[in-house]
């Protein structure tokens, strides 16, 4: 069984995760995934990776926080953040790992409904967080975007399209993860 | 699991490179990064890319308008999208003037890129689909080496399979560098001689004594140098079949004797007096109008009908333009192949430029071509600048004397070239856009001293 670090990334002006976050997370992740979750201290996100103009957080410099604060024994990581990510070519990504590599980060600041104006929905923030680590942790094992509509490895570029796919790889990815692993 | 299709993404910024590269990895691409244009450049020259990601703004002398005007002189169609971080109108317009596919925004939202790379990607698997169906398609157009759709051509390949189970002899008409000899092929691999040898003679090629041991063979001490037997061609054809090309061209001894071999199916060897019985079946070919050189008492009319028992006419390559493509792709993909240099296809400039040439020396000069092209160009498309040549050798720039026949300027044209390849007739014909037996006759012709 492949093992995986799950931690909070803390950001200064964070509204805190809620607390179910990150069990669910790790719930989905065993259930779905072949791989034992190790639950790791909350790391602070070095303020560098702060773009100032932008509001954002930079999700490389925190993949590099994560791979700096693997601890030994824990091959492969997930920083779990409330803040918002980018990379400079986007205005924003929900997550980011290494294919088949080492670290991978998850956000859930455009997982909230209040970001879109909505009442807060915890059960529904959940359920997305949910979905996006195991598909950021599908990354980390060698999985790329699938086509297949109910697949948790499908990108999404909007949060509906989150709301539409399932938390579970579809047989074809979980073959492909069988094989990957193999 | 997607086709590994790969991009490239040009950004002196590393972190914009990687993550940008990163991100896309995610979705499957194969993804290489360039920190400046010319490393792009020199990427690109490896690898044909299905989309570039250039940005617009780089240090080093090389900006990405310049990367992308580079990389579009060996990849004209490749997929490239100019990123910036500022959108002024004038370098959108100049981006999209010089062959961007696309102008983005950075940072621009994932759905926007994840949308214009789907659709690229869509367009290229079409492209790549319809590489495919063409292929399929030449295959259903192709008898052994020959590939037409002309319906001309189609008659006559469809004769040539009609015509070779029989043993009857054939006379193929055509001008030079249409493919006589792969007809004859053809006939000769569809039947049931296709075991047995197929030997191929030029009858301009050598001087009539030659030419007579060559297709008979010789005894020993039969003349100076014979110092033993040697078979001729007809014995090692025996079974088989011989293909006797330009057969306009040998004199009325050796008419004579073919005329024998063919009545009788047999044949003495030079200085022998021992008849050699054979098995074999005649083709010949000849570029002449032989019931023209029959009227005019150059060749024997009996051998004339001997030979004409079926009759072959090659029409040439402009008056089966349609071919063209077919034969041009044909060519890329085999001739690519032997040496060793990918390429992939014909951009549609270029083949506008070879729908429109005149191409004189048929398809063997079409086939000259496109080596030339292949040899000269840097990407895997051959664009019009790689058959710049043809527009070079046309006829707007050849100065013609006053007072200068035809056949003046033919012996001109030829001793210039024969200089020009240093007396190698080879060359000098490929040159010329005629087979090298067409050139030997010319040479005897006008007394033409290599």
């Amino acid at each position: 069984m492949i093992v995986l670090g799950l931690f909070e990334l803390r950001t200064p002006e964070d509204r805190a995760l809620p607390p179910a976050v990150i069990p669910a997370m790790a719930e989905a992740l065993e259930s779905c995934l072949p791989v034992r979750v190790a639950g790791l201290k909350p790391v602070d996100a070095p303020p560098g990776a702060l773009d100032a103009r932008r509001g954002q957080w930079s999700a490389p410099a925190l993949l590099e926080t994560v791979l700096a604060t693997l601890p030994d024994g824990i091959p492969r990581a997930l920083g779990v953040t409330g803040a918002d990510l980018f990379i400079p070519m986007l205005s924003f990504v929900y997550g980011q790992a290494q294919l088949k590599g080492r670290a991978g980060v998850v956000s859930v600041a455009r997982l909230r409904q209040e970001y879109y104006g909505l009442p807060g929905n915890e059960a529904l923030l959940v359920e997305r967080a949910r979905k996006e680590a195991v598909h950021e942790a599908g990354h980390l094992l060698g999985l790329v975007h699938c086509p297949s509509p109910g697949c948790v490895m499908r990108l999404s570029v909007q949060v509906g399209q989150i709301d539409l796919k399932g938390e579970a790889p579809c047989p074809s990815c979980a073959a492909r993860l069988r094989e990957v692993l193999a | 699991m997607k086709p590994q299709w790969q991009i490239l993404v040009v950004d002196d910024e590393e972190i914009m490179c990687e993550s940008l590269a990163a991100w896309l990895r995610e979705d499957g691409y194969l993804v290489d990064t360039a920190s400046s244009g010319r490393e792009a450049v020199e990427l690109a020259k490896k690898t044909d890319y299905a989309i570039y990601f250039i940005d617009l703004k780089m240090p080093g002398g090389m900006d990405g308008i310049d990367t992308l005007m580079e990389i579009r002189r060996f990849h004209p169609d490749a997929s490239i999208i100019i990123i910036t971080a500022y959108a002024t109108v004038d370098t959108a317009i100049t981006a999209i003037k010089e062959g961007a596919q696309e102008y983005i925004v950075k940072p621009c939202n994932p759905e926007e890129i994840s949308l214009l790379v789907n659709r690229i990607i869509k367009v290229k698997k079409l492209q790549r689909e319809n590489l495919i169906l063409r292929k399929k398609l030449q295959r259903r157009y192709q008898f052994h080496d020959i590939i037409s759709k002309s319906p001309r051509m189609l008659e006559v390949l469809e004769l040539a399979r009609e015509v070779a189970s029989l043993r009857s002899t054939v006379l193929i008409r055509g001008e030079s560098g249409t493919g006589k000899e792969l007809v004859a092929r053809a006939i000769h691999f569809s039947g049931s001689r296709a075991q047995k040898p197929f030997i191929a003679v030029s009858c301009a090629a050598l001087a009539e004594t030659l030419l007579e041991s060559e297709l008979f063979g010789y005894e020993k001490g039969s003349f100076t140098g014979a110092a033993e037997r040697k078979k001729g061609k007809f014995e090692l054809a025996d079974g088989g079949t011989i293909f006797l090309d330009e057969i306009g061209d040998i004199g009325p001894k050796l008419q004579a004797d073919l005329l024998r071999v063919l009545q009788e199916r047999s044949f003495y060897r030079v200085g022998g007096s021992e008849e050699v019985q054979v098995d074999v079946r005649v083709i010949a070919a000849t570029h002449k109008d032989l019931r023209a050189l029959v009227d005019e008492g150059k060749f024997r009319e009996d051998l004339y009908y001997r030979l004409n028992v079926i009759e072959i006419h090659i029409p040439p390559l402009r008056e089966r333009r349609e071919d063209i493509p077919l034969l041009a792709e044909h060519f890329v993909e085999r001739i690519s192949h032997e040496l060793g240099k990918p390429v992939d296809e014909i951009a549609q400039d270029a083949m506008r430029l070879l729908m429109d040439h005149a191409w004189p020396g048929n398809v063997r000069e079409l086939e000259n071509a496109i080596e030339r092209a292949i040899v000269s160009c840097r990407g895997r498309t051959l664009t019009a600048e790689d058959f710049s040549f043809l527009r070079n050798n046309g006829p707007a720039k050849i100065q013609i004397p006053d007072n200068l026949t035809l056949a003046e300027m033919e012996r001109l044209m030829i001793e210039a070239t024969l200089r020009r390849t240093a007396g190698n007739v080879k060359e000098a014909a490929a040159s010329l856009g005629i087979d090298r037996s067409t050139l030997y006759e010319k040479l005897k012709r006008y007394g033409i001293e290599r």
